[in-house]
C-alpha cells in the first residue's frame, strides 16, 4: 500500500530526533512520534559532553564509531546552524580524565594501555598526562591532582540547544512531529509496512525505527527486534555563572558555554528521577573542590537526577527486523556524542534500506538471549 | 545631576563610610548595600552575566537577583539583603564572576 510517511521514528529525543532530521534532510517524508513534554529525557537530563576516551573497551568498532562521531560533530552543528541560524557551541578543545591519587592514576593507564592492546582507531591520540604538563592546561588544579589521561577527540556543545536545533530543523524540513503520540503497538503489514498504534490513533509508514530510549526495550519485540537495556541514574549539579576558567571539558565537570559549571557522572541502580540524593551530590561536589579548589566558593543554583539510556552491555545496538523488514532498532547512551553519527550516518543506511556491514558489530545478536529475527549482518547492503 | 534616589532628610541614623570601586561613599546604618548605591549618586549598574546589558536593583527583597555585587572580595551577593558595615567594600561587578571572588 502507498504510505504518506516514508518512515516514523518512534521517539523525539537527541537521538530520535537526530535520526529524524537525518532523513528528512536526505528527503524522506517522517514522522516523528513523541510522549509529551512531562515524560523522563536523557535529551534534558544528560551532560553534554561529545566523548571519546574510554568508550569501546572491550568493543573496537565503538571506539572507531565514537572518534568518527567527533570527527562529524563540526559538520554536523555547521549544518544545524546553517539551517536554523542556532550557534550549538561544540567545542572540540581535547578533554581530560582527572586522577585524584596514585590508584586512579595507575587504574586509568590500564585503562589507556586496554584501549590501545585491543587496537585503537587511526589517529585515537590518547595518553596519559603528568601534573605538571595538566598545569599548563588547567592552571587552577589543587594540590591533590596527581595526573590525568587526555584525548584530542573529546569535546562538549550545549545539548539543550541542540536538541531544540534539531527539532526546528526537522519542522523547517518539513517533518510531522507529533507528541503526546506515546506508541502501544506495532504492526507489520502483510507486504510491507506498518502500522503504529499511538494514544492518539494509528500512523502508517513504509519504515519505523525505535529510537524510544529505554522504551525500546517494550516496542523491539512488536517488529521482531531486541533492546536489552539497563538504566541507570545520574545526578547533575550546577553552579553560578563565572567568567571562563576552564578551557577543556573533564570527564566528570566541564564549564558550559554561558558560564556555569556543571558537575555529573554519578551512578545508581535506580529509576527515580524525582529526587536527588544528597550523599552522592556530596561526592561529587567534594570530587569537583578537589580538582579545582576555587569552586569551594561557588554557589549551587541546581541539582537534578536524570534516567540514563544504558544497553545491558553499555554499548550501542542497532538493528533491522528480519521478521519485518524495515523496522530498524537504535539504542545508546551517548545520545549527544553520537548524534553526529546518527544524523550524517545511520539515517543515509536507514534510508537506503540496510545498515552495512560496519554496523553489524552492534547487532544485538551479541546477546546469549536474542531472538533469530535480527537482520543486522546485512551482507549484500 | 540630582540622583533618581535621596535619602529622606528626617532619617537621623547615624552614617558610616563604605566604598564603591574604591570610592568613599556615605551609607546610613541600617541601609542594605543596595539602598546604599542607590542613594550613592554613583553609576552603579552592573553588566549582568550572559548579555552584558546594563542592570540594577530591582526588587529590593532578595527575589530577582538583579542586584548582585561582589562584597568584601566575595562575588554574586545579593546586595539588598545584606547591611552595610564600616569600611565595607563593595565593586561593581562587570559580567559574570569570577572564580576567586
Amino acid at each position: 500500500m502507498a504510505q504518506v510517511h516514508d518512515v516514523a521514528v518512534v521517539g523525539g529525543g537527541l537521538l530520535g530526533a537526530s535520526i529524524a532530521w537525518g532523513l528528512a534532510r536526505l528527503g524522506q517524508k517522517v514522522v516523528v512520534l513523541d510522549e509529551g513534554d512531562a515524560v523522563r529525557r536523557a535529551s534534558r537530563a544528560n551532560f553534554a559532553l561529545v566523548w571519546v576516551q574510554g568508550k569501546g573497551a572491550g568493543m573496537p568498532p565503538y571506539a572507531n564509531w565514537s572518534v568518527e562521531a567527533s570527527r562529524q560533530w563540526p559538520g554536523f552543528a555547521e549544518a544545524l546552524e546553517e539551517q536554523t541560524g542556532l550557534d550549538v557551541h561544540y567545542q572540540r578543545p581535547g578533554g581530560f580524565h582527572i586522577c585524584l591519587n596514585e590508584d586512579e592514576l595507575a587504574a586509568r593507564q590500564r585503562v589507556v594501555e586496554g584501549m590501545y592492546a585491543q587496537g585503537a582507531p587511526e589517529g585515537y591520540g590518547l595518553e596519559m598526562t603528568s601534573r605538571e604538563d595538566l598545569e599548563k592546561a588547567l592552571p587552577e588544579i589543587g594540590p591533590e591532582v596527581v595526573g590525568a589521561s587526555y584525548s584530542p577527540h573529546d569535546g562538549h556543545v550545549n545539548s539543550l540547544r541542540t536538541f531544540r536545533a534539531l527539532h526546528e530543523g526537522l519542522r523547517a524540513f518539513g517533518a510531522d512531529y507529533r507528541p503526546d503520540h506515546m506508541v502501544d503497538a506495532i504492526e507489520p503489514q502483510p507486504g510491507g509496512g506498518f502500522v503504529l498504534h499511538t494514544e492518539q490513533g494509528r500512523v502508517e509508514a513504509a519504515k519505523v525505527v525505535l529510537a524510544a530510549g529505554n522504551g525500546n526495550e517494550r516496542l523491539a519485540p512488536h517488529v521482531g527486534l531486541f533492546a536489552p537495556m539497563m538504566p541507570t541514574r545520574g545526578q547533575i549539579i550546577v553552579t553560578e555563572r563565572v567568567r571562563p576558567f576552564l578551557h577543556y571539558p573533564l570527564g566528570t565537570l566541564r564549564q558550559t558555554d554561558e558560564g556555569t559549571v556543571m558537575i555529573g557522572d554519578s551512578k545508581e541502580d535506580v529509576l527515580d528521577d524525582g529526587e536527588t540524593r544528597v550523599p552522592v551530590s556530596t561526592v561529587m561536589a567534594d570530587r569537583a573542590r578537589r580538582t579545582f579548589p576555587l569552586l569551594n566558593r561557588l554557589n549551587v543554583v541546581r541539582t537534578w537526577s536524570g534516567i540514563r539510556v544504558m544497553t545491558r552491555d553499555g554499548f550501542p545496538v542497532y538493528d533491522q527486523s528480519a521478521s519485518a523488514p524495515g523496522a530498524f532498532v537504535a539504542c545508546c547512551h551517548s545520545g549527544v556524542t553520537l548524534a553526529s553519527m546518527h544524523a550524517l550516518d545511520l539515517a543515509r543506511r536507514i534510508r537506503d534500506g540496510g545498515l552495512g556491514g560496519a554496523l553489524a558489530p552492534f547487532s544485538a545478536r551479541r546477546f546469549a538471549d536474542a531472538p533469530e529475527t535480527l537482520l543486522n549482518s546485512d551482507a549484500a547492503a | 545631576m540630582t540622583p533618581m534616589f535621596s535619602h529622606i532628610p528626617a532619617d537621623q541614623r547615624p552614617t558610616l563610610e563604605i566604598f564603591v570601586d574604591g570610592q568613599s561613599v556615605r551609607a546610613r546604618r541600617g541601609d542594605t548595600v543596595s539602598a546604599a548605591l542607590l542613594a550613592s549618586g554613583l553609576d552603579v549598574r552592573r553588566d549582568s552575566a550572559v548579555s552584558g546589558v546594563p542592570r540594577l536593583p530591582y526588587c529590593m527583597m532578595g527575589v530577582c537577583f538583579e542586584c548582585l555585587v561582589t562584597i568584601d572580595g566575595v562575588g554574586n551577593r545579593q546586595g539588598c539583603l545584606i547591611p552595610v558595615a564600616p569600611g565595607m567594600r563593595v565593586e561593581i561587578q562587570r559580567g559574570k564572576r569570577e572564580l576567586g571572588k
